[in-house]
């Protein structure tokens, strides 16, 4: 909410600076964004009225003035075309400095437009910082006094506060409440507006009810007659909205505003020739249609309050009054309403239409319920003064039961002590919750019965109390201590590998650790999976952030194109991370697996470039020794098997779907070269990503005795098909080689001159060793034979 | 025997004569060998009287270990020599880069959060991790924000349907962890959350460290010591906190806690308070007995002081230039 310093000062002065109030305003909740000045820095400027106009002999669009600053009479052209005899403006005088935008002032000198002298310059708002209006020069009131200095005349010297208020301060969205809160943290007197009830100067009344009384307990209306419509809102008036961010629109509108402003109570005044029968406050029919004010047709629901009259609603309550009952320049007659809607009557229905009022924020927040008979008596007051007329008497309908309660609270000086650690005196408590307008009484020993006022909705509990407590006696003021606690032991799980262990090995191993987006567009979503449907926002920001990923690859892709773009070739990434499972045959409850993935993705050369270094680019194998390392982290890497498989984003020939005991826990492979050519990627791209939790879960490491006994080796080399894998060669070695086989290195991998075409051949090396002897030759040869046959058996792979 | 001298003379010649290790070998095996010219020379001895054959094997065993001498001193000074000529053809220059791979970096935000959590975790926090796509229930209304709150406004959600969404606070992991479990609790809860709002100083997904201690007598002072030693520690600096009264629907009272690090500007760097008695009573610990608080802070922002990267968004485009300076 914005605010003039000036106008808080009217009911509240303490004896500090702009700055000093601020801070002490800050410090107690009420968070200052910002202070601006509310004109621009000038001086020289006073106001003057334009005796003659008269058309400059040289220039169509400028005029020659004379204008009075109240002793002499001075020559001034002047080009806006509203400068007109009898007008009085804002008039720069020869010598006046006027604001620019760089900050250094622009000086006012005598001048010769089209060969006729000019002292002085006649302004506009936008000219000296006033407002933005730069349409024609400002137009003063007629009763403003030729020759004074405009910035005492419009009270120029004053600040705009903008104070971010939390919801639970409603309280304060009014000047009468922010003077209530500055007078009780410095202790200072508060002239609140006297509010004086006019006497009705005519009988006329209009019929009002109630029948939603849960959600309009109070219905406060007042028939005026005979208002001139001519009249307009005095500068004060003006001012004071424009510094509260209020635009002025006219006298009756106006009026309204201020009381909301100045009061807190948001009023609507109907033109009362247009209503019809009697204003209802009731619920809104499904789909009843209300043209509001701002010409928007609204299709209202059956969960808004409105205030109808014979002929269906004529405003969404407590947010904005409708278009044919409003008040135009014609008005002479008006119905002014000032209601009490509860909080939950207004909450979110506002928002829900796509809308957001000064009325509809306040009554979110909580308006005081006690408040609404004078509204209408400063309105009233306000009104006559400005735009005359004949006030009816007010008529009030209320439904006591629907009405709030006054709260009382219980507030233990014990709870209060133990709560804030220190011992706070009776007199202070006592003091502090008088001054914020609570009622105090004692209640048994060290225990009070508090009673809150109406205008403070955020006060229903002891904590509450405490809070008002801390804020106004300050919270730095309050006692630091540092908690003590006893500290059990934390089990530690050693078999489970940390995820931090798992980041390090990844950072040792080169990779860069990188954070995508949560949500991904859809249809990239689709190219890297065709087996789960991410699930949709319902309100994405945008379509690049429309679904939820099911896989990190995606994300790292992106990051690899951009940094790509950026002459970036040898890129490394990880990310951990949920992705997000859409499960069809779960329960209701279950329908979204989210699951802790890491993924990684390499491309470009194998080794950093350098004087020495491999100068190819990377391949399969590179990445999964790579993911091999993280499986041998929880010392479960005999668990892992890589399974030639599918999958839509990877190329067909190079792509492993990770098993674990038989459970597929990830996949890894070479981007399918259509969609890396489809994204834009330069060069292979290879991709894994496992389940996170499976990684973490390891085995503890367990001794095995050391033999004291010779190893024995025998390398064999053999050739067979190309599609005989690797794995199927090993698993009948290992079926062969007996319990003492302890190793299998595959150290050759050849094709070319002297193999086949078709064919490859793998050169294995066996080691065996005994717990307790040494292995003699006739042992080894006979499994040597035992797997070279059943190698040429099971997969007619031959000796070389 | 009058040729012992001339043998051992011509030994010691063809010592000094050998130009390498090997050359000087045969010299050793041509005179001290098994028919080494010396050796041979103690064969002969047997031809003479016993007066005579003790001294004339001493002269030989005198010679024999005079040139044994020289072969040594010899050998020393050929290796030495050697040594220092493979020496001078091996020098490198040792300021070529090393071979190998590069190291590469956790990622700002993922070395914030462990900094945070070491620090919590030091003094008996234990770290709990949630759902990121949570109910209405535990993300708003067992927090004390019920469907019409204006607080539901400033969450600007993200939502799947009327009851699931993306959660806009870690908060959840709190009421989840107050569920199972009583008091005491010493938690922490770090991770990704999620706002409709995208500019220049907000990115729709961002990171959170949320913290939440019940015990017995937990009071305000509790909370502004721990948060202002965290704040001392996190920055290794003295710097200046404030406490600010605020509002969050789940704490009362609600505090932001500004910092300024001599700068006199203040920023705000986190939210905290006392658990709210309705948290306490939705998740059925009785507020009668014990008393506990709560704080969240925004990991980006932490690590954007802490490092002096000037725009958020750098967090998540991944620009390896950017990644690369935090290794």
């Amino acid at each position: 909410m914005k605010f003039s310093e000036q106008w808080l000062r009217e009911l509240v002065n303490p004896a500090i600076g702009t700055q000093e109030l601020v801070d002490q305003v800050t410090m107690a909740g009420l968070e200052v964004d910002e202070v601006d000045a509310v004109a621009g820095d000038f001086s020289g400027v006073i106001v003057g009225e334009i005796i003659k106009a008269e058309p400059h002999p040289n220039a169509d669009k400028l005029q020659v003035c004379t204008v009075s600053n109240g002793s002499e009479e001075i020559q001034v052209v002047c080009g806006a075309p509203n400068a007109r005899a009898g007008l009085k403006t804002a008039f720069a005088t020869v010598g006046a400095e006027l604001p620019t935008p760089d900050g250094k002032p622009f000086k006012i000198k005598k001048a010769k437009l089209r060969q006729v002298e000019s002292f002085g310059m006649l302004c506009a708002a936008a000219e000296l910082s006033i407002s933005d209006d730069a349409d024609g020069i400002m137009e003063l009131a007629a009763d403003a006094p030729v020759g004074t200095c405009l910035r005492e005349y419009m009270g120029l010297n004053d600040k705009i506060i903008d104070v971010d208020l939390t919801p639970n301060r409603g309280d304060c969205l009014s000047i009468r409440g922010l003077a209530r809160e500055v007078g009780v943290l410095n202790k200072a007197p508060v002239s609140f507006v006297e509010i004086k009830a006019t006497a009705p100067a005519i009988d006329d009344t209009f019929p009002i009810a109630l029948e939603a009384p849960e959600n309009c307990p109070r219905y406060v209306g007042r028939v005026i007659r005979n208002i001139n419509p001519a009249a307009t809102t005095p500068l004060w008036m003006v001012e004071k909205l424009r510094r509260s961010g209020v635009r002025s629109i006219d006298p009756v509108v106006d009026v309204t505003n201020y009381v909301l402003l100045e009061l807190g109570q948001p009023m609507h005044a109907f033109d009362l020739d247009k209503l019809s029968g009697k204003v209802v406050a009731r619920m809104a029919q499904q789909d009843e249609p209300l043209t509001l004010l701002d010409g928007q047709q609204i299709t209202l629901n059956a969960d808004t309050l409105v205030i109808a009259d014979d002929n269906g609603p004529v405003a969404m309550a407590g947010i904005m009054g409708g278009e044919s009952t409003s008040c135009t320049a014609e008005t002479n007659n008006i119905f002014l309403e000032s209601a009490f809607f509860t909080q939950l009557a207004i909450a979110g229905r506002a928002r829900s239409y796509g809308l957001h009022t000064d009325s509809s924020h306040r009554f979110e927040r909580g308006v005081d319920w006690q408040l609404q008979a004078n509204a209408i008596d400063r309105a009233t007051e306000l009104l006559l003064e400005i735009v005359g007329g004949d006030a009816g008497p007010v008529t009030e309908v209320a439904s006591e039961a629907h009405l709030p309660v006054p709260a009382q609270v219980r507030l233990r000086h014990a709870k209060v002590n133990s709560m804030l650690a220190f011992e706070m005196a009776v007199d202070e408590i006592v003091e502090i919750l008088t001054r914020l307008g609570l009622t105090v009484e004692a209640d048994g020993d060290a225990q009070w019965a508090v009673s809150v006022p109406s205008y403070r909705f955020d006060i229903s509990i002891e904590a509450d109390l405490i809070e008002e407590l801390a804020r106004v006696y300050g919270y730095n003021n309050l006692p630091v201590r540092v908690p003590n606690a006893s500290l059990p032991f934390k089990a530690d799980c050693e078999a489970q590998v940390s995820v931090d262990r798992i980041r390090r090995n990844m950072i040792g191993r080169g990779y860069q650790e990188a954070i995508t987006y949560s949500f991904i567009e859809a249809g990239l979503a689709k190219k890297f999976d065709d087996k789960y449907e991410a699930i949709a926002l319902a309100n994405p920001i945008s379509a690049e952030m429309a679904v939820m990923r099911t896989t990190l690859w995606p994300g790292l892709v992106k990051a690899a194109l951009y940094n790509q773009n950026r002459q970036q070739n040898r890129i490394r990434l990880f990310e951990t991370g949920q992705r997000f499972l859409p499960q069809t045959e779960q329960t209701e409850s279950d329908q979204i697996k989210q699951q802790n993935v890491i993924a990684g993705l390499i491309t470009g050369r194998r080794a950093p470039e350098g004087w020495s270094a491999d100068n190819a680019d990377v391949d399969f194998y590179d990445i999964k020794a790579d993911l091999e390392s993280l499986l041998a982290l929880g010392s479960a890497a005999d668990q892992y098997r890589f399974v030639a498989g599918e999958h839509v984003a990877l190329h067909p020939g190079q792509t492993a779907q990770i098993e674990r005991n038989g459970e597929a826990v990830g996949f890894i492979g070479a981007l399918h070269p259509s969609l890396s050519k489809d994204l834009g990627i330069n060069g292979d791209l290879f991709l894994f990503e496992i389940d996170l939790d499976s990684l973490r879960d390891g085995h503890l490491a367990r001794f095995n005795e050391l033999s004291k006994f010779p190893e024995s080796r025998r390398d064999i080399a053999l050739v067979m098909d190309e599609s005989v894998s690797f794995d199927s060669v090993r698993e009948v070695v290992a079926a062969q080689g007996g319990e003492h086989l302890k190793e299998v290195t595959l150290f050759d991998v050849y094709r070319g001159q002297g193999i086949e075409s078709g064919k490859k051949s793998l050169a294995l090396g066996l080691t065996w060793q005994h717990p307790s002897r040494t292995l003699n030759d006739e042992e080894i040869n006979s499994i040597i034979d035992a797997s070279l046959s059943a190698l040429a058996e099971n997969l007619s792979a031959t000796q070389r | 025997m009058e040729n012992i001298q001339t043998l051992l003379a011509e030994g010691e010649n063809a010592v000094a004569q050998a130009t390498s290790v090997q050359t000087l070998d045969q010299v050793r095996v041509d005179y001290l060998g098994k028919k080494g010219l010396l050796t041979v020379l103690m064969k002969g001895l047997g031809k003479l009287s016993a007066e005579e054959r003790p001294a004339a094997g001493a002269r030989i065993n005198e010679a024999k270990q005079a040139l044994q001498d020289k072969l040594s001193a010899r050998k020393y000074d050929l290796e030495t020599e050697a040594l220092a000529k493979r020496l001078a053809a091996e020098q490198i220059d040792v300021t070529l880069p090393g071979r190998g791979e590069e190291l590469g970096g956790l990622h700002p935000v993922t070395r914030t959060m462990q900094r945070i959590e070491q620090f919590f975790a030091g003094i008996g926090y234990s770290v709990e991790e949630g759902p990121e796509i949570e109910d209405d229930y535990h993300n708003f209304e067992a927090l004390n924000i019920p469907a019409h709150h204006p607080a539901r406004a400033m969450h600007d959600t993200f939502y799947f349907n009327a009851n699931t969404l993306l959660r806009t606070h870690t908060s959840g992991v709190q009421v989840r962890t107050m569920e199972k479990q009583q008091p005491p609790i010493r938690i922490i809860c770090p991770g990704r959350v999620y706002r409709c709002d995208y500019d220049q100083t907000h990115s729709p997904m961002f990171h959170q460290v949320e913290g939440l201690l019940v015990d017995k007598d937990i009071s305000f002072a509790d909370l502004k010591g721990t948060l202002e030693q965290f704040l001392r520690e996190f920055f290794e600096e003295d710097v200046k906190v404030r406490f600010r009264p605020s509002y969050f629907p789940f704490t009362e009272p609600s505090i932001e806690v500004d910092i300024d690090r001599g700068d006199g500007k203040w920023l705000e760097v986190l939210g905290c308070g006392m658990v709210h008695p309705k948290v306490f009573n939705a998740v059925g610990i009785d507020p009668e007995e014990f008393t506990g608080f709560a704080f969240g802070m925004g990991v980006e922002r932490l690590a954007m002081l802490r490092y002096g990267v000037n725009d958020l968004r750098l967090f998540f485009e991944n620009d390896l230039r950017f990644l690369g300076q935090f290794r």
